[in-house]
């Protein structure tokens, strides 16, 4: 059998290509087949490179990290090693730990300095000062405004609710499974 | 407005206005936005990515920004309106595979164009024609406020938007400028600025965005980086870098007509009467003529042919586009025979 591009040397590699669900089989020379694996090199895919991005943690937390899975979506961390794509928001939070490192290494920096969106802008500004809303629950009390005090005091709770459940994400909690 | 309206209508990237319309056919910032909790496109079961694409079109239905778009369920489209969008740049090739509870959201002017679950929920895009990235984010930040009005994005403080991709994180943002440098090409000093934009953490694509060669001179511009830099901040950075390359373009423009005058002006008026001649013609040698054609229109070698026609041209004679103004499906030889006839008619003088 000839080799199917150049058609003067003897075919001695036989290879498969499946490209959009079709199978194509190629039988090559030598030379022929050494050209084609040095354009199939280029084709790597950016989920291998992620993949390998973050195996960079693999020898001492494999453990962890095989446990490792988003709540809300139920991505495991595995899954995201080998797709490299994430699940849903939430698994940002979940796998926190690991993605911090990650992101640094893509774009050289993990913090967003960018636009922040219109409605969560609005929702920060409680957040931002929960001594500030102590203060005022505390006046309120002493005000005997206690409709106030209890708007306030919810707030404060869902504060503190969303924050000891970040603390928890950023431990990589195996239990978080 | 319905889909073959647009066969009549120049897309606004493709009118070669705007500055250094010379070297710059056009702008564009793409943003990717997700919708909080609900699982990325490639995770997440047909009835959450049909939640999300009713949850999309009836937000762009009370947005006054898009009161004029038009959704387009890829469900309902075939194979060749598809290749169509793609051709006019609407959506990527990606989004044409595998349709399912897919839209793609258009504006009349073709300005503004939203992905609806592609590699995100939203992918919303901007094109301007030209060098012209701050008008792009003006009109883009406007569009995006809006939609932020009714939906939650997944967004957290530290890393910005989330995205199913973490090379997307941040800003969400991509930045790009199309150029068209055939005198560097000419002059073989292009692949010393394709090494010098990829040190510097750009890529560059062909006409046709992501995994598509560079052909007829035509190189696609973008920031790699998405986090860590505000969004004004990475348009100044490719801003700064885009305009050294036109600098670059310009002088070696400038050597070429005055040690190479003759060369040059044989190579335009060779191209232009193969052009205006040819009973058949394929894509790829269209495109290399036309990207001559169009270097002899921005030196004055040729002078009764404006810039509009020559951009129309590259996108009117693609294979979709064809087979549009034909109505009906043609074989790659007819094609060949269809794209010359078109070629003669628009360039007849």
């Amino acid at each position: 059998m000839l080799c199917d591009i150049c058609g003067k040397n003897p075919a001695t590699v036989h290879l498969t290509e499946i490209i959009d669900d079709q199978m194509n089989e190629l039988h090559l020379c030598e030379e022929c087949a050494r050209a084609k694996s040095a354009q199939m090199d280029q084709q790597f895919g950016l989920s291998d490179l992620l993949a390998g991005l973050a195996e960079f943690e693999k020898p001492d937390l494999e453990k962890e990290v095989s446990t490792l899975k988003c709540p809300n979506c139920n991505l495991t961390y595995a899954d995201f090693k080998k797709i490299g794509r994430l699940g849903c928001g939430e698994c940002y939070l979940a796998f926190k730990k690991y993605l911090g490192p990650l992101l640094k290494r893509i774009h050289g920096s993990s913090r967003h300095m960018g636009k922040t969106p219109v409605k969560i802008l609005k929702a920060l500004k409680p957040k931002v000062s929960l001594e500030e809303l102590r203060l005022k629950l505390q006046k309120a009390i002493e005000a005997e405004e206690f409709e106030e005090a209890a708007k306030i005091r919810d707030q404060i709770k869902e504060f503190e609710k969303k924050q000891s459940r970040e603390n928890n994400a950023t431990k990589g909690d195996p239990n978080a499974t | 407005m319905q889909l073959k309206d647009f066969i009549h209508h120049t897309s606004e990237w493709l009118k070669g206005t705007g500055p250094n319309s010379d070297i710059v056919i056009s702008s564009r910032i793409r943003l990717a936005r997700n919708l909080d909790k609900i699982p990325f496109p490639h995770w997440a079961n047909k009835k959450r990515l049909e939640e999300v694409l009713n949850i999309v079109s009836d937000t762009v239905a009370r947005v006054n920004e898009l009161k004029k778009a038009v959704v387009f369920k890829l469900g309902d489209l075939d194979s060749l309106d598809k290749e169509f969008l793609v051709e006019r740049h609407l959506m990527s090739h990606e989004h044409a595979q595998k349709a399912n509870n897919k839209a793609v959201i258009i504006d009349d002017e073709e300005i503004v164009s939203i992905m609806v679950n592609e590699e995100d929920h939203l992918r919303i895009q901007v094109m301007q024609s030209g060098f012209n990235l701050h008008e792009c984010w003006q009109i883009i930040n406007r569009i995006d406020d809006a939609l932020n009005k009714e939906l939650v994005f997944a967004f957290s403080q530290d890393w910005g938007y989330l995205t199913a991709c973490p090379t997307n994180t941040g800003t969400g943002m991509r930045g790009s400028v199309m150029l068209h440098l055939p005198a560097l090409v000419m002059t073989r000093q292009i692949n010393r600025v394709l090494a010098a934009i990829a040190k510097l953490s750009f890529t560059t694509r062909g006409l046709y965005g992501e995994g598509t060669q560079a052909t007829g001179n035509f190189f696609q511009i973008s920031n790699q980086v998405s986090l860590g830099h505000s969004e004004i901040e990475i348009i100044d950075n490719i801003n700064g870098l885009i305009r050294q390359i036109i600098d670059h373009e310009n002088q070696a423009r400038e050597a070429m007509v005055s040690h190479n005058r003759a060369m040059l002006e044989d190579r335009v008026s060779r191209s232009f009467g193969i052009l205006k001649n040819a009973y058949i013609i394929s894509s790829q040698e269209t495109i290399e003529l036309l990207s001559m054609v169009r270097l002899g229109c921005d030196l004055g070698m040729i002078r009764d042919i404006d810039r509009r026609t020559i951009n129309e041209l590259f996108i009117i004679t693609q294979p979709a586009h064809l087979q549009k103004i034909e109505g009906k499906k043609l074989s790659s030889q007819e094609r060949d025979i269809k794209r010359a006839a078109i070629i003669r008619e628009r360039l007849k003088i």
